[in-house]
């Protein structure tokens, strides 16, 4: 399986999502922003960073990237893609997720090893987890706080669209803990916190067994791996 | 519609020809901060006056910052005393722009540390924020690509409302900058005292990796090459001594006041990396040279004294965000994310599509020659045409006078040791608790928590743990550790042995990960020169960290003098922030400062003795600062490192941690809080084997000593290594999982929550509205 990974001008995390990618045993392909062209992969990762600076709204300049246009596309199609902070940021942007993300409650940028639980097993990029696990992901942003209309909320939460919930106190002033979401069909999810950060023994957060050794991250990219194997 | 910044700015610029037949002019060559006597040297050097461009890149490249010219005299030492083997993996030394060491398997890592103190008071966010910018300019420019970030802060009194102010912009600037440059903040200092109360010191330090056929140095060679400027525009920001510049004595009618602070955009920096890494990667740059203080005119000189020795440039060639600069504030302009590269005339092309790919812009000012002059050109007037060595080499050297301290006799006389010290458990636990929360022992997260330590996926340890770690290659594991100290007290008391002590102390935190100490940065901070007390401090420090590098042999291999620490005539703390870099070979037998596991006997390495003299223990409980600080052994340093990293490599070992500011109180905190487990400690054999009372065991901060947690089945192993290395060891403790206290057998019992409330809430207690 072929996973693109876009790098934006910004982009910071586009090779740790290569890495995971790889860890996961697919096969990372680097994808440029200025393209029009996925060349042919089977899933796509809007990684985190700080594109175009971020000096406007988060993500809303690479939301207009040339290689959007593909990517919103494919994305309508079926195609599964994951958001990873600034990419959760640019998939609000460009309205394949609902809500908006905000400058974060206490006006500073936070960096912890976050707990969160799975709320939703059956998008394309949490078949792996199990329903209500718990798991520990490095959160890592300065405005990763989730808003929405009470329409909005009452739809997302109604339909099983919010995937990940923050677990002990909310860190950033999301709406009902809401730390990632997905689209109707579950091909589209994105999410604050980093999974990418969570895949390699040694690199990771601290478990209680042993130090930086959460891979809790890497059953996002073996999800897609074994979903797009079913489905062949 | 008419792009503003393309139109030349036409404001008359004083030409060679006008300094040639205006021979008498006034110039204000003491507002730019000459001295008469640098003037007429000048004049000498030329024979004839400067014309006002030339004036002002002499006035900033022999400015003190620029040349050293108060340190270069003492700085030689580092160069002087050096062993074979402190040669033997240094690829680059000092005077490039960082140094470079050779760390085994086709890698080398470059790194340094500068500082960025009066900005930071000025405009703390900015300059901040600039500060890491600009160290991490200075990585890219060796050709290396940036892995990670630290930095070394002193801030004033915790209490007093101006530190908010302070804090606040700083750890922010910092955050903003590091964080949207995708580099992972991997440890550093905190300290408060109010010698830093109106002179706040920021240290940053940046850390590069590459592989050795990839290292570029700063030189323009081969006459005919390009000299092409890219990155950001030049604008009006950060013009040295900006006032002055802009005073009416050097154009009528051109732009008046421009703020002294640079403005940071960490966005064109992240996109000017991968730039430049792509650049070298196409091996299209033949020498690279960052634009930090002096902008272009210490870019044009500094690349043209190190190459063929000429350089033709066409300055109105420059690309301006502000088109109504003169060409003398072009010169002089510090603004940010600038890189200046000599290009092959072939290779012009491929470069040009690189950096439009990247969005980033460019402009070819001009070339190298062999003229052995550097010729400035301003629409068809020469401007300037110097000999570039005598602006960037040959600045002025300084012998000022050196005094011994007046005061410094009695402040040793004043001894800690006449200090009352507790033997009852409860006065004990209450200072135990009351160093614990202390500002510069407290738990710092509050800041940590606001930098990225993850970016990059190599972040194999960082703050808490004793010093920053990262994996360089992901097939063997191979990596490096890095720490940064200073104790500004104990250099106050002997800035000789304060400096060693630093050196010592950064030292032990790299040996304790495991890694093999390497090499050496240091960013020296200090008050005025011009006081023969402060120059005798400085003398001294210098000559402590040669001596204590020669002895541990290994090299220093770059950093930064900053003087002018002082508000009116009281001097900042002689503040040496020395980091050490050493190198891993594989970063999976890396060694956390805590404990993780039930059961493991605990071992002091070292010995205790009554060592009190300028400890947190006397200030934070007794407000002293007086005495002799610690002795230093080098040789048993290395002696110890040699033992962990034995023990390491054993797998003998589960952590490790280094006793320093609050000795072994402060140690035994950390260790239970690194991963909350407990332990029981019995200090009797300590007090027996070393003559000492149970104050000076729980706080003395003798130097050689390290606490390690041992795996019971490793320990006749372990002990079996000390032995034969013939190191004091002694076993203390053992820890306990389940107990969630620390207890001090015969003392007092803290809970995990006591202690953890006590470490974690003084910050936020100051900092939080």
């Amino acid at each position: 399986m072929r996973i693109g990974v876009v790098t934006f001008p910004g982009s910071l995390d586009d090779r740790d999502a290569q890495r995971a990618v790889r860890l996961a045993g697919a096969e990372p392909v680097a994808l440029w922003h200025g393209d029009h062209d996925l060349h042919g992969v089977d899933a796509l990762v809007l990684p985190g960073g700080f594109s175009y600076g971020d000096y406007l709204r988060c993500g809303a300049i690479a939301s207009l990237s040339p290689i959007m246009t593909e990517v919103i596309d494919a994305a309508k199609k079926g195609m599964p893609v994951l958001g990873i902070c600034n990419g959760f940021q640019m998939l609000a942007e460009a309205r394949l997720l609902d809500g908006g993300l905000i400058r974060n409650e206490a006006g500073r940028f936070i960096c912890k090893d976050q707990q969160l639980r799975v709320e939703s097993a059956s998008t394309d990029w949490t078949s792996g987890f199990e329903q209500g696990q718990e798991i520990t992901i490095p959160l890592k942003n300065g405005e990763g706080g989730f808003i929405a209309s009470a329409e909005t909320l009452e739809r997302l939460e109604g339909e099983g669209q919010v995937v990940f919930r923050y677990l002990g106190p909310n860190p950033n002033g999301s709406l009902n803990e809401i730390a990632g979401i997905s689209n109707a069909r579950g091909n589209v999810v994105g999410l604050m916190p980093h999974p990418e950060h969570a895949v390699e023994p040694g690199f990771g957060p601290d478990t209680a067994t042993a130090m930086r050794s959460g891979t809790d991250g890497l059953t996002f990219f073996t999800s897609v791996i074994e979903r797009a194997l079913v489905g062949a | 519609m008419t792009d503003l910044s393309t139109v030349p700015s036409r404001a008359a610029a004083d030409t060679v020809d006008n300094a040639t037949a205006t021979p008498e002019k006034e110039q204000p060559y003491d507002a730019l901060g000459l001295k008469p006597d640098e003037y007429a040297s000048i004049r000498e050097i030329l024979g004839r006056r400067p014309t006002s461009g030339e004036l002002a890149m002499y006035s900033v490249m022999w400015s003190e910052h620029c040349s050293y010219k108060s340190s270069k005299k003492y700085l030689r030492q580092f160069g002087q005393k050096v062993s074979p083997a402190m040669k033997k993996n240094l690829m680059v030394g000092m005077g490039e722009n960082a140094g470079v060491l050779d760390v085994g398997e086709g890698w080398a890592v470059t790194f340094k540390i500068e500082s960025h103190n009066h900005p930071s008071y000025i405009e703390p966010f900015q300059g901040a924020a600039t500060g890491v910018g600009g160290i991490v300019r200075d990585i890219i420019s060796m050709g290396a690509r940036p892995v990670a970030v630290m930095d070394a802060l002193r801030f004033g009194a915790i209490d007093d409302p101006d530190t908010a102010r302070v804090v606040h912009g700083v750890v922010s600037g910092i955050s903003f900058y590091g964080n949207c440059l995708g580099l992972p903040n991997i440890g550093g200092e905190t300290w408060f005292d109010p010698v830093y109360q109106a002179n706040p010191l920021v240290n940053a330090l940046s850390v590069g990796v590459l592989r050795h056929e990839d290292l570029h140095l700063a030189n323009a060679s081969g006459t005919g090459n390009k000299v092409v400027l890219f990155g950001a525009r030049t604008g009006g920001d950060g013009i040295g001594g900006a006032s002055i510049l802009a005073s009416d004595s050097f154009s009528e009618g051109g732009p008046t006041k421009r703020p002294a602070v640079q403005v940071g955009d960490p966005f064109a920096e992240k996109v000017l990396i991968e730039c430049c890494l792509e650049l070298y990667r196409a091996g299209l740059v033949e020498g690279i040279q960052d634009l930090g203080a002096a902008g272009i005119s210490c870019a044009t000189s500094e690349l043209a004294s190190n190459g063929d020795g000429g350089m033709f440039i066409e300055l109105e060639k420059v690309l301006l965000r502000d088109p109504t600069l003169t060409a003398e504030e072009i010169l002089m302009s510090e603004s940010q994310e600038r890189m200046m590269a000599v290009v092959e005339p072939g290779k012009l092309e491929g470069f040009l599509a690189v950096t439009d790919k990247w969005d980033v812009e460019t402009s070819v000012l001009g070339e190298v020659t062999d003229s052995g002059r550097l010729i400035i050109n301003w629409h068809g007037e020469e401007i300037v045409n110097v000999d570039p060595r005598t602006v960037a080499v040959d600045g002025p050297v300084y012998d000022r006078p050196v005094a011994y301290p007046a005061w410094l006799d009695a402040l040793q006389a004043d001894s800690a040791s006449a200090l009352p010290r507790p033997t009852d458990p409860a006065t004990l636990r209450e200072q135990f608790l009351a160093l614990l929360g202390s500002p510069n022992l407290a738990d710092p997260s509050w800041i940590t928590d606001q930098y990225d330590n993850y970016v990059l996926g190599n972040t194999a340890l960082s703050y808490p743990d004793d010093a920053g770690m990262i994996r360089i290659d992901e097939e063997s594991g191979l990596g490096f550790a890095i720490a940064t100290d200073a104790n500004g007290r104990y250099c106050q008391l002997d800035p000789y042995r304060g400096a060693q002590l630093a050196l010592a102390e950064a030292y032990r935190n790299v040996a304790a990960t495991g890694a093999v100490p390497a090499g050496v940065s240091d960013c020296l901070n200090f008050g005025s020169p011009e006081n023969p007390e402060v120059m005798w401090q400085f003398s001294q420090t210098v000559e402590g960290l040669a001596d204590g590098c020669l002895e541990l042999e290994i090299p220093v291999t770059g950093g930064n003098v900053s003087f002018y620490n002082q508000t009116g005539d009281v001097p900042i703390h002689p503040t040496p922030v020395v980091a050490v870099l050493g190198v891993i070979d594989d970063v999976a037998r890396r060694i956390p400062s805590g404990w993780q596991d039930d059961g493991h006997n605990l071992y002091l390495l070292g010995v205790t003795r009554e060592e009190l003299d300028g400890s947190a223990w006397a200030g934070v409980v007794h407000d002293h600062l007086g005495g002799r600080p610690p002795e230093v052994d080098l040789g048993r340093e290395v002696a110890l490192a040699g033992l962990l990293h034995a023990a390491s490599q054993q797998s003998l070992i589960d952590s490790a941690h280094d006793l320093a500011d609050g000795g072994l109180a402060q140690a035994l905190a950390e260790s239970v809080l690194r991963f909350g487990v407990g332990a029981r400690v019995w200090l009797g054999d300590i007090i027996e084997r070393d003559g000492i009372d149970p104050s000076v065991a729980l706080f003395s901060e003798s130097t050689g000593r390290v606490i390690v947690s041992v795996p019971r089945e490793d320990d006749v192993k372990f002990l079996g290594l000390c032995e034969g290395r013939g190191y004091p060891v002694l076993r203390i403790g053992v820890t306990d999982a389940t107990s969630n206290e620390l207890e001090i057998q015969d003392y007092f019992s803290l809970s995990l929550d006591d202690l953890r409330a006590r470490h974690r809430g003084t910050l936020p207690a100051h900092f939080e509205s």
